[in-house]
């Protein structure tokens, strides 16, 4: 049998194979329709920044000391504020999640602000914790909202503030802070790993079920070129759909894009090359289009979706999780297309990814390469 | 009647159970998401590393350094000496914050003046750096309290944070509740509309309705199965909720398990809907993938809703998970009375009327 490749028979295959996904609607939806979904859905959903939260006022003191400092919390453009007068009223509201947590203004409150040489007595935030992003956003936006309220007081009052330090943020790559500019880079990732592993977890599994498989193995088709064919077609229309991402994040969802599109390109290939490699390999090992699918979605997608950063901050995590995230492909890919949308071409960062990436791609296509010669014996 | 029922709802349970790969694909998965999510999935910063150049090196900046070393969201402490390297660490993501004390930061404080202190943070993880800041900002402000003499004190009180339900703001008393909803929605979804499928796939399901079952005996056959598989993966969430994870349960088995029967109910509507659509297994695995994608990530579970555009809160409504997720959690840690349960149960009754109603009449026009 002849083990080099031939140009001839490899056009051939990939013709055939190339034939299929146009005649069959499913791989169109699973690489042009799907992403797209998947896209608008992660960019418009998936929001961390709580822009407005809702936040309550108990004004159980209606003085205008008390009105006043409510003011300041009326005037931020970070919160929304429901003023009620009683703390029962407000609880119900809590937890009917209407606001997020309130601040209560006791009955005694001008009177004490009048008396500030006294004691500091400390005013009670509650939040629900049943939310706790959400909680720590009305935590941080109240203390921003108290601090500012204090300096003006100050000032309306001709006294210095007392010395304060203030911490002054300063957010790089994306000054205004907004989840979106990396979340939807980083779903990207997501909705490549699944379409990658899903397309071809179905083709190889698809020749075994229609009993196709048989006649290619009697043929004289070599495994490399068996492999290639299986591989080559579906890169196309992976790389499509990346690029297609891409278009719609920079031009539909206004993510800015700092980088260079060949190494989006290069580096796209090769994560691209892991996810087929990954599919291929489920395909050629379960020889069954229902659980191939299922299990790439179990090896693919949740990892994808938990495990590489895209949302959860990895060094939250206990260690031994964080050691299993070095072996999940998509890890590398959210960095790099965070890096490369926010920061631009950042080479320590790039390079560090792509090696991780060739090894993964090398490793899943080396493997379905293995499983595929133990098929043909 | 009830004989033909019952006889159909074994026939389910036994495909659904005998061949060792379903088994795992109903089981497998439970345990991965119990082992894997509540770990995983938090937005608490913990262990990160905290960058700093101090042009100040003064008692002050020196202390409050100290401090911030001290600060359970770090465990890595880096100085960094000139401008070159503050770059570099953020750049490479070697730091999530890097603090910045200006020259005269001291002298100012001594002064009895006001002082600024500059934190950078990596844009590309802005979440986890607004919370990073969040404790910094903390810190900086008990400190002023400390060295804050009370006869200059503009400061008359300060605020006190206490978080009901989870009082330290721990992310597994967020997940493990909506993962009994999620679990709940995917195992519906695939027993309903791929049990159908692959009837119509194997052509028994016109063997199905020639016999004298009526449609609507086989779609109660069809969501029965579902709603005990459902049940019992749910359940097993619940428990290692309360005694694995000790997450204290608060409200009443009854109304969570009635409105769970709700929920289920709304959701084998909409897998018997995709599956009288789809002609193949595969088909109708695409469709149980397009549906649960934007349910999970849409729910609230992810992100909060109201950080949402307006018209997708509304769209939201009609997304059965929303409500669950809300009721779950209500009955799990907030023990949320009747009237603010009915209040998201009456969304779920009103999908399920519409979805079993529309999947009803598709059954009834296939026999036709």
């Amino acid at each position: 049998m002849n083990r080099t490749i031939s140009l001839r028979r490899l056009r051939a295959l990939c013709h055939k194979e190339t034939l299929q996904i146009i005649r069959d609607p499913s791989s169109n939806i699973i690489a042009f329709v799907l992403p797209v979904l998947l896209l608008f859905i992660f960019g418009y959903g998936i929001n961390l920044d709580s822009t407005a939260v809702r936040i309550g006022v108990v004004l159980e003191d209606t003085s205008p000391e008390a009105r006043h400092f409510a003011d300041n919390l009326y005037g931020s453009p970070y919160l929304d504020v429901t003023t009620k007068l009683t703390r029962s009223a407000m609880e119900e509201a809590m937890i009917a999640e209407q606001v997020r947590g309130f601040i209560v203004i006791p009955v005694d409150f001008s009177t004490k602000l009048k008396r500030a040489a006294g004691p500091a007595t400390p005013l009670l935030v509650v939040t629900d914790g049943s939310a706790p992003n959400t909680a720590s956003f009305v935590q941080n936006y109240l203390r921003g909202a108290w601090h500012e309220g204090l300096l003006q007081r100050a000032d309306e009052q001709g006294k210095a503030a007392a010395p304060n330090i203030t911490l002054e943020p300063r957010f790089w790559f994306n000054a205004s802070a907004e989840s979106r500019n990396y979340l939807i880079p980083g779903s990207i990732t997501i909705i490549i790993t699944v379409i990658g592993t899903l397309l071809t977890s179905l083709v190889v599994a698809r020749e075994w079920e229609r009993g196709t498989m048989e006649a290619l193995l009697a043929s004289p088709v070599t495994r490399t070129e068996l492999l290639l064919s299986k591989l080559l077609p579906y890169y196309v229309l992976g790389i499509i759909s990346l690029f297609l991402c891409v278009a719609v994040a920079v031009f539909i969802l206004d993510i800015p894009f700092r980088g260079s599109l060949l190494v989006l390109w290069g580096i796209g290939s090769l994560f691209l090359a892991s996810c087929l490699g990954m599919g291929l390999l489920l395909s050629t090992s379960l020889r069954n289009q229902f659980n191939a699918a299922q299990a790439a979605l179990n090896a693919a997608f949740l990892p994808a979706l938990m495990l590489s950063g895209f949302i959860y901050e990895i060094r939250s995590m206990p260690t031994a999780v964080q050691a299993f995230t070095y072996l999940v492909p998509a890890r590398y890919f959210v960095t790099a297309m965070q890096t490369i949308f926010q920061a631009g071409n950042v080479w320590p960062v790039l390079l560090n990814s792509s090696l991780f990436l060739l090894m993964s791609s090398v490793f899943f296509i080396g493997m379905t390469a293995l499983k595929t010669r133990r098929g043909l014996e | 009647m009830l004989h033909r029922i019952v006889t159909l709802v074994l026939k389910e349970l036994q495909t659904l159970l005998q061949d060792p790969q379903s088994r795992t694909i109903l089981i497998l998965p439970v345990i991965l998401q119990l082992a894997l999510f509540p770990f995983a999935a938090t937005l608490e910063v913990t262990n990160n590393t905290l960058a700093v150049f101090n042009e100040d090196n003064g008692n002050e900046s020196l202390e409050l350094i100290k401090r911030f070393a001290q600060a359970q969201a770090f465990s890595e402490l880096h100085m960094l000496y000139d401008e070159t390297e503050v770059r570099d660490a953020i750049d490479n993501q070697q730091a999530l914050l890097v603090i910045r004390f200006p020259t005269d930061f001291s002298r100012q404080l001594a002064a009895g003046r006001g002082a600024n202190i500059q934190a950078l943070l990596d844009g590309r993880r802005s979440n986890s750096g607004q919370i990073a800041f969040g404790y910094l900002q903390e810190i900086i402000e008990n400190y002023s309290e400390e060295r804050d003499n009370p006869a200059n004190r503009a400061t008359p009180s300060r605020l006190v944070f206490r978080h009901w339900f989870n009082p330290n703001l721990d992310y597994v008393r967020h997940i493990v509740p909506s993962l009994v909803a999620i679990i709940t929605t995917i195992s519906t979804l695939i027993v309903t509309s791929l049990s159908v499928a692959r009837e119509h796939e194997q052509g028994t399901f016109d063997q199905l309705l020639v016999s004298p079952l009526t449609p609507n005996m086989i779609m109660v056959g069809k969501t029965l199965p579902a709603m005990l598989v459902a049940i019992s993966q749910a359940t097993i969430i619940l428990l290692a909720g309360i005694f694995i994870y000790h997450i204290p349960f608060v409200g009443s088995f009854w109304l969570l398990y009635a409105s769970m029967v709700f929920y289920i109910l709304a959701l084998a509507g909409f897998g018997l809907l995709i599956s009288s659509i789809c002609l193949t297994q595969q088909q109708s695995f695409l469709g149980v993938f397009s549906f649960v994608m934007p349910t999970i990530l849409l729910s609230g579970f992810v992100a909060p809703i109201e950080n949402m555009p307006v018209w997708l809160q509304y769209l939201d409504w009609f997304n059965p998970l929303t409500h669950f997720i809300v009721i779950v959690k209500g009955v799990f840690l907030k023990n949320i009375g009747l009237p603010l349960l009915l209040h998201n149960l009456w969304p779920l009754m009103a999908i399920a009327a519409v979805t079993l109603g529309a999947s009803n009449w598709l059954f009834n026009r296939q026999l036709d």
